[in-house]
């Protein structure tokens, strides 16, 4: 039951056990290094939440550390890149090489559409990408995965002709169908107690992936009155309706960039990179960083060590123009 | 005149593409700096695009990634992803710059898998929004260098559509008619696509190459102009905005 009320403020503990469960269909906001919910990946790694199915367009850092962690069985991805940091993330490239993931190709549209039809509450939308590509000749999942979950579309993807053409026309497209993910885990600079959200700079596919989700966790690095959201509330970007959970986590989504608060941690991610090549030095990486720790204030503390005040926003640009920008 | 190196001069060469007032969608990297060279000199009025939403920035740095804070800074608006894609899925978008670890003669592109799709050698980051911007955006451009693993008979996975398999089979596909592949801009050469076959053709070779070069280091057969002009060298102005404006901490362009 999705209603308004002031009891969704909770811990990061309590609302990753509460609405990420074994096998749970999961997707996370933000765009390669850009906002993602760390501190929920990092909790979802801590409590060792395992078979989640992901859908994502270019989540980037987040999903790469959920592979890496072995939280993920199966995937529906557009991009697996993080920028300048890795071409192709590597947990994602590994766990396909050796095929301890699932892996189902789409496009960013494509993507962006499902979470829209999801949030639309309708089965599918169509569009003309992928026609001509092997976006629509291969699949991935094997046909009896399909059959056997429930929450899956009966198909990747279904080509048909508009019925709404004229004269014998064909005219092709591309249906693709609606996600609903059991949670969508955001993070946003603003939100109130009732969980009405606001973000700030560029939206990705947040607002969809939200919309389209049985449960949502929003994490914030400013727990505001409602009152203040309410002054301006065409800037606002998620009704309190939709939203299951606030968490209050300042650098939330560090150590990526949140527009307005801080940049990415060039630093740290490189770090990860070197870490993320094999089990060997990523075992010990996440036990240093992610399990160790006794909450995300002290994580941060530790990745960013002096750098936190290099990667603070500048109120003009709302990014570190000054930051050290490579590791 | 200023010594440049060969991603100077491709970038360059791209930069030169973008008409004053048109609208590009690019990512980071190479063509993320040809636009902006692109808008410091022949184009102030160029409008920059970036598909996980930001539109018309100034770009006074790079961005590293096409998310960064930095893609919307000064920018008329900062939207979402599906802002972006429905805006080229409507037309209003005139060029893109695409990659890929495999072309082909039509200009298909695979950014997905080296190998079977099922169990490949390479596995690499998929489609992102470039399938999108090339079944949408009017002229789709490339920066690559020339090398015969990359310029291949047969991809093994067409991830982004180019004039597909020649002559109507784009229009036949059911892609928006008339959008499609424009120019290859390598470091050797820089190649269109012949009107009927669709075939990839040579039209300029970069200073210092010759035909058969460019066709030594092409994985199939490559058409070209009888008579094969000199792709015109960066000028000063363009290399000095480059390395001081665009790129100084010489991330593309290389040291």
């Amino acid at each position: 039951m999705h209603h308004a009320s002031n009891h969704k403020i909770t811990s990061i503990e309590q609302a990753v056990s509460k609405y990420v469960s074994n096998g749970a269909h999961l997707s996370i906001g933000g765009f390669t290094i850009n906002r993602n919910p760390m501190a929920a990946v990092h909790e979802i790694i801590r409590q060792g939440i395992r078979n989640l199915h992901v859908y994502a367009h270019s989540n980037g850092q987040g999903l790469d550390q959920l592979i890496g962690a072995g939280c993920v069985s199966r995937l529906e991805i557009a991009y697996s890149g993080n920028g300048r940091f890795a071409p192709t993330c590597l947990c994602f490239k590994r766990a396909v090489l050796e095929r301890t993931i699932q892996v189902e190709d789409y496009t960013n549209f494509q993507m962006a559409l499902r979470f829209l039809a999801g949030a639309m509450g309708v089965p599918f939308l169509p569009t003309y990408s992928s026609l001509g590509t092997d976006i629509v000749e291969k699949w991935g999942f094997p046909d009896q995965i399909r059959l056997d979950e429930p929450k899956l579309a009966s198909k990747k993807l279904v080509v048909m002709d508009n019925p709404f053409s004229r004269d014998h026309e064909t005219e092709k497209l591309v249906l693709v169908p609606a996600i609903h993910p059991d949670v969508t885990i955001i993070h946003a600079q603003k939100a109130d107690a009732t969980g009405c959200t606001r973000i700030e700079g560029l939206s990705f596919a947040d607002i969809d992936q939200a919309k389209a989700a049985r449960h949502v966790i929003v994490t914030c690095d400013h727990l505001v009155s409602e009152n203040e959201l309410r002054k301006d509330s065409g800037a606002n970007h998620l009704p309190a309706f939709c939203v299951d959970a606030v968490v209050h986590i300042p650098h939330g989504a560090y150590p990526t960039a949140c527009f307005n608060e801080y940049d990415y941690d060039a630093v740290f991610l490189e770090q990860y990179q070197q870490a993320a090549g094999n089990d060997d030095t990523l075992d010990p990486f996440f036990q240093t960083y992610i399990h160790s720790p006794a909450d995300h204030a002290e994580f941060v503390a530790m990745a960013a060590q002096n750098r936190l005040e290099s990667i603070r926003a500048n109120p003009v640009t709302g990014y570190a123009d000054r930051m050290k920008r490579g590791a | 005149m200023t010594t440049y190196n060969e991603m100077e001069m491709m970038i360059v060469t791209a930069a030169r593409e973008l008409e004053n007032g048109a609208t590009v969608g690019v990512g980071t990297g190479a063509p993320c700096a040809a636009a902006m060279l692109a808008q410091k000199t022949i184009s102030p009025d160029l409008v920059i695009m970036f598909e996980a939403g930001g539109i018309s920035p100034d770009l006074p740095e790079m961005p590293i990634s096409v998310g960064d804070s930095r893609t919307f800074y000064h920018a008329s608006m900062a939207g979402s992803m599906g802002t972006i894609m429905s805006s080229c899925a409507r037309g209003f978008v005139d060029y893109t710059f695409l990659g890929g670890a495999q072309i082909d003669m039509y200009g298909n592109l695979n950014s997905t898998a080296i190998g079977p799709y099922d169990s490949p050698k390479v596995r690499l980051p998929g489609s992102g929004g470039a399938n999108d911007f090339a079944s949408f955006c009017w002229k789709m451009m490339v920066m690559t260098p020339q090398d015969k693993r990359r310029f291949v008979e047969k991809l093994d996975f067409l991830t982004t559509p180019g004039w597909l398999e020649g002559g109507d089979s784009r229009k036949n596909s059911g892609l928006p008619a008339n959008a499609g592949p424009h120019k290859i801009i390598t470091n050797m050469a820089v190649m269109d696509f012949e009107p009927d076959s669709k075939r990839m053709r040579v039209i300029s070779l970069n200073p210092g190459y010759s035909f058969d070069q460019v066709q030594e280091n092409c994985g199939f057969e490559l058409l070209r102009l009888k008579t094969l002009p000199v792709t015109p060298a960066p000028t000063d102005d363009e290399l000095a905005i480059l390395r001081d404006q665009v790129d100084p901490g010489r991330v593309v362009i290389g040291r």
